[in-house]
């Protein structure tokens, strides 16, 4: 192992990782095909692809959840089986999920020597835990309190005890999985920070990523995947976001939204004061007053986590709150028996929630099945009064599945047969069709391929231009500043001021959403 | 999509399941010293070697429908119904009531009061669980087996009791009346010159469990109630998104789930005892989650699962009489290596199968 040559690193260094021919199918699905790839020493290396492209699979095959069905797997040049994850630690390989693995009632050190512990008493273990941890900080500005507990530490904090966790086992790869989901720009600027770091000290990066952006700040090169194959790998210098979009549809995107002025009409929906405590006591919802008209999309901005989710389901009708919000002129109740999505729909509110498999959609359920869900008490869709009239659903479902591109469109599907962007496109088609005077968006984008993005944003910018209200959540600043017509940030359950997306940036969407007020504004 | 088709997950699965749940009771046999086979034989000519035999086993599996639909209902909505023994004996109680308050002119008038009386008696014991779940969270599981204890005694207080025929020492009602009686597959098929065994309890009540079978049928695919109950059951966030009420479909469904394993009773008490007794229930609550398991909730192949635990509970008997070195706990041995391997044990085969087919379908392609 000479290759810790300065000079050399960038064009001569020796593979830390290299992949030959790897294949793996789920079923008759092929995740991963003829897979090679060559990451070297002491560089960043990307993978982007659209969901489903497989980078994940590939990755859990490096760390060893999955056996690939062929293809050989080389670790600096040697030939390495990796059987389980503690062959792919042993072979110096780290891994920081997307889902954070750690116990949240343990210290940070206690996380730290979890399954590596030197006896059968923890002293020791600690102790020398406790050393290396504070060089590690020093080193990569990766501070945390080795005492803290993980669920009193923020969820940019707690990514770095996943990072620590790697480097105590000795990790000289370390595999990121889309790290800067949970973060706010500064964090994530501190994580970059913390990954050229690393790559001085000649650890090897692989960042699983979708955003083109971080791509393009960060990697040495990058490798694009699609439908299973990797389809190329360019120095990131040489290329484009435009260039690598097309490289992972196939095809030219429109990353930019296209859109017109916003022509606001009367008032559709005024909230004001409205509080959540939840079932543990805390406060979700600090006063938060807003209003919005007709024809508008107001975009609220935010890490997740500060309120928006309960923001969604105060409206939506499944969680109790005080102050007031008035529709249409006329107020709703926010708790007792008229508080619930029926009641919510019937005042013609639609809500496409954050998370579609966990509310959106029923997962066991036939496509047809969930385009009514909710809306199941509309006569319509009964034959008489014991009976629905399922073939009458089944049709209306293929007419909004051909409306919505939904593919494949076979109304006797399982949701979750579907991909992410298809299974969006049924809870849309849903919600839309029914011509609500408000529609709720919760992460309209979340996990869905470029080439549905695309289609969704055109499809909620019709309804805008239809005269509708659009409330949008995302935690996607790209997405907020391409289509709000309003930006609301929020942050710990407050309203931490509005801007007009085409004179503010990032940047300073970023420090509201954590939490500074440099001129002192109040919502 | 499917990783298979769809006739190997509902018969080819539990097929292989039974087969070597058979393989595992005959091992249990042999280690006794018996013949297996021979047991097999047994089992087998004892439940559908003759008319009584298949009388026997129609009238078990007539109990086994009943409460395997119970718990299916409940379990559509992801609620573990363990309470049907208790729901059975108060459903016995409500039939007996019915019964005993009248003097029935003909068992056509008789016999829908009587399931009004067995399906009220069967979901309000259903209820009070149910009530307890949706409003206070306690766990169902728990509260059901405790109703069951409850049933039990309130069944031996009213038996010893208000309800105890003073003629007799024993712990029963007097008989129903003449005009109570249900009539038996011997008196229904005679008409039709089909001599069936006069002294097996097969009655009308095995065409109710059918047809209640296919109203379940009915109700969980064709309605909206049950489109709620399965949604509820897949996704309770979900549920809660598309606002539906978490209390209502948990007592709707309770009582449904309670409804049908008190109509047990109409098999049992009106159609077989004409008197209620203690313990009439034998356990057949309990089979009926079995019979719901291998039956993947669906009220058809639950029909099919208590057929078989019909002659598995008919065959059982028969091989206590024909071998005697077999013990009574043997059977029950037997019967429940066939409950482990079709319900506990189900992915053990299912896996394998599953990967069999799509080595298959990729071959194919």
């Amino acid at each position: 192992m000479n290759t810790e040559t300065k000079s050399g690193r960038q064009e001569t260094a020796a593979s830390a990782i290299e992949l030959r021919g790897i294949s793996k199918a789920f079923g008759p699905v092929q995740a991963n095909k003829d897979i090679s790839i060559n990451v070297k020493k002491g560089t960043i290396h990307g993978i982007i692809g659209e969901n489903g492209a497989g980078k994940s699979t590939l990755m859990s095959i490096l760390y060893g959840f999955y056996k690939a069905d062929a293809g050989e797997i080389f670790i600096n040049g040697k030939k390495t089986d990796i059987p389980d994850s503690q062959a792919a630690i042993a072979a110096g390989i780290g891994m920081v999920f997307q889902h954070f693995k750690l116990v949240e009632n343990f210290t940070v050190l206690e996380n730290v020597i979890l399954g590596v512990e030197d006896g059968p008493l923890l002293k020791d273990s600690l102790t020398k835990a406790r050393e290396t941890l504070t060089s590690l900080a020093k080193e990569y500005e990766l501070h945390v309190d080795p005492d803290a507990l993980i669920e009193d530490l923020s969820v940019g904090h707690q990514q770095r005890v996943e990072i620590l966790k790697a480097l105590y086992r000795q990790a000289e790869i370390l595999i990121l999985d889309e790290p800067t989901g949970v973060l706010t720009p500064a964090e994530a600027d501190h994580l970059f920070r913390i990954l050229r770091g690393l790559k001085d000290q000649g650890k090897t990066i692989i960042l699983i990523t979708h955003k083109l952006r971080e791509i393009m700040e960060i990697t040495d090169t990058v490798s694009v995947m699609r439908r299973g194959e990797m389809t190329s790998t360019v120095k990131t210098a040489e290329t484009s976001p435009e260039d690598l979009a097309e490289r992972m549809v196939g095809r030219k995107v429109l990353l930019r939204v296209d859109k017109t002025p916003a022509n606001p009409g009367k008032t559709v929906l005024e909230v004001k004061d409205l509080r959540v405590v939840d079932e543990d006591k805390i406060e979700r919802l600090r006063s938060i007053s807003f209003s919005m008209r007709a024809g508008e999309i107001l975009g609220i901005a935010g890490v997740s986590g500060n309120g928006q989710t309960q923001l969604l389901e105060v409206l939506g009708g499944y969680q109790n709150a005080t102050g007031s919000v008035m529709v249409n002129g006329q107020s709703i109740d926010l708790t007792g028996t008229h508080s619930d999505g029926q009641s919510r729909r019937a005042r013609g509110i639609s809500h496409v929630p954050e998370d579609r498999q966990a509310e959106g959609l029923i997962m066991e359920f036939m496509a047809w099945e969930n385009m009514i869900f909710g809306y199941h008490h509309d006569p319509k869709y009964q034959k008489n009064r014991w009976l629905m009239d399922n073939a009458a659903i089944r049709t209306e479902t293929e007419a909004k599945m051909e409306r919505f591109d939904v593919r494949p469109p076979n109304p006797r599907l399982q949701a979750k047969n579907f991909s992410g962007g298809n299974q969006q496109k049924i809870v849309l088609a849903r919600e839309i069709e029914r011509d609500p005077d408000l529609l709720l968006v919760g992460q309209p984008t979340r996990g869905v391929d470029i080439g549905a993005i695309e289609f969704i944003h055109k499809r909620i910018l019709e309804l805008r231009d239809e005269g509708k209200a659009i409330l949008m959540v995302s935690v996607e600043l790209e997405e907020i500043l391409s289509m709000s017509d309003r930006i609301i940030v929020m942050f710990d359950g407050r309203i931490m001021g509005e801007r007009d997306p085409t004179k503010t940036n990032e940047r300073e969407l970023g420090l509201l959403m954590a939490g500074v007020t440099d001129e002192g504004e109040a919502a | 999509m499917d990783k298979m088709p769809k006739w190997a997950d509902l018969f080819l699965i539990p097929f292989i399941n039974l087969i070597l749940a058979f393989v595992a009771a005959g091992l249990v046999v042999l280690a006794i010293g018996e013949n297996p086979l021979d047991a097999i034989y047994f089992m087998i000519k004892g439940s559908l070697g003759s008319t009584s035999g298949i009388g026997y086993t129609l009238y078990y599996a007539t109990n086994y429908i009943f409460t395997g639909l119970a718990v299916a209902v409940a379990f559509h909505a992801r609620l573990f119904n363990i309470g049907g023994e208790g729901q059975a004996a108060v459903g016995g109680v409500g039939a007996a009531v019915v019964l005993l308050a009248v003097d029935w002119p003909h068992w056509t008038l008789a016999l829908p009061f009587a399931i009004l009386g067995a399906a009220i008696a069967g979901a309000a014991w259903a209820a009070i669980p149910a009530y307890l779940q949706a409003k206070r969270g306690s766990h169902i599981v728990i509260t059901t087996i405790m109703f069951n204890f409850i049933a039990a005694a309130l069944l031996g207080f009213l038996l010893n009791g208000i309800l105890k025929n003073p003629a007799t020492q024993n712990a029963e009602t007097r008989n129903f009346g003449a005009g109570a009686h249900l009539p038996t597959a011997h008196e229904m098929l005679a008409p039709f010159g089909i001599e069936f065994s006069k002294s097996a309890p097969l009655n009308f009540s095995f065409l109710l469990a059918i047809a209640c079978a296919f109203l379940v049928w009915v109700l969980i695919w064709h309605t909206r109630l049950g489109y709620q109950i399965r949604a509820f059951g897949h996704n309770e966030g979900a549920a809660k998104y598309a606002g539906i009420s978490s209390v209502r479909i948990t007592i709707l469904a309770m009582l449904i789930s309670g409804a049908l394993a008190g109509m047990l009773a109409i098999n049992v008490v009106m159609g077989e005892q004409e008197r209620l007794i203690k313990e009439f229930v034998e356990g057949a609550g309990f089979v009926g989650i079995a019979v719901a398991l291998m039956g993947r909730s669906h009220p058809f192949g639950i029909v099919l699962a208590a057929l078989l635990f019909g002659m598995l509970t008919q065959g059982g008997f028969e091989l206590l009489w024909e071998m005697p070195t077999i013990s009574r706990e043997m059977v029950l041995v037997i019967q429940a290596l066939i409950i482990l391997f079709t319900g506990a044990l189900d992915h053990m085969v299912r896996d394998p199968v599953e990967r069999l087919f799509i080595r298959m379908k990729k071959r194919a392609a």
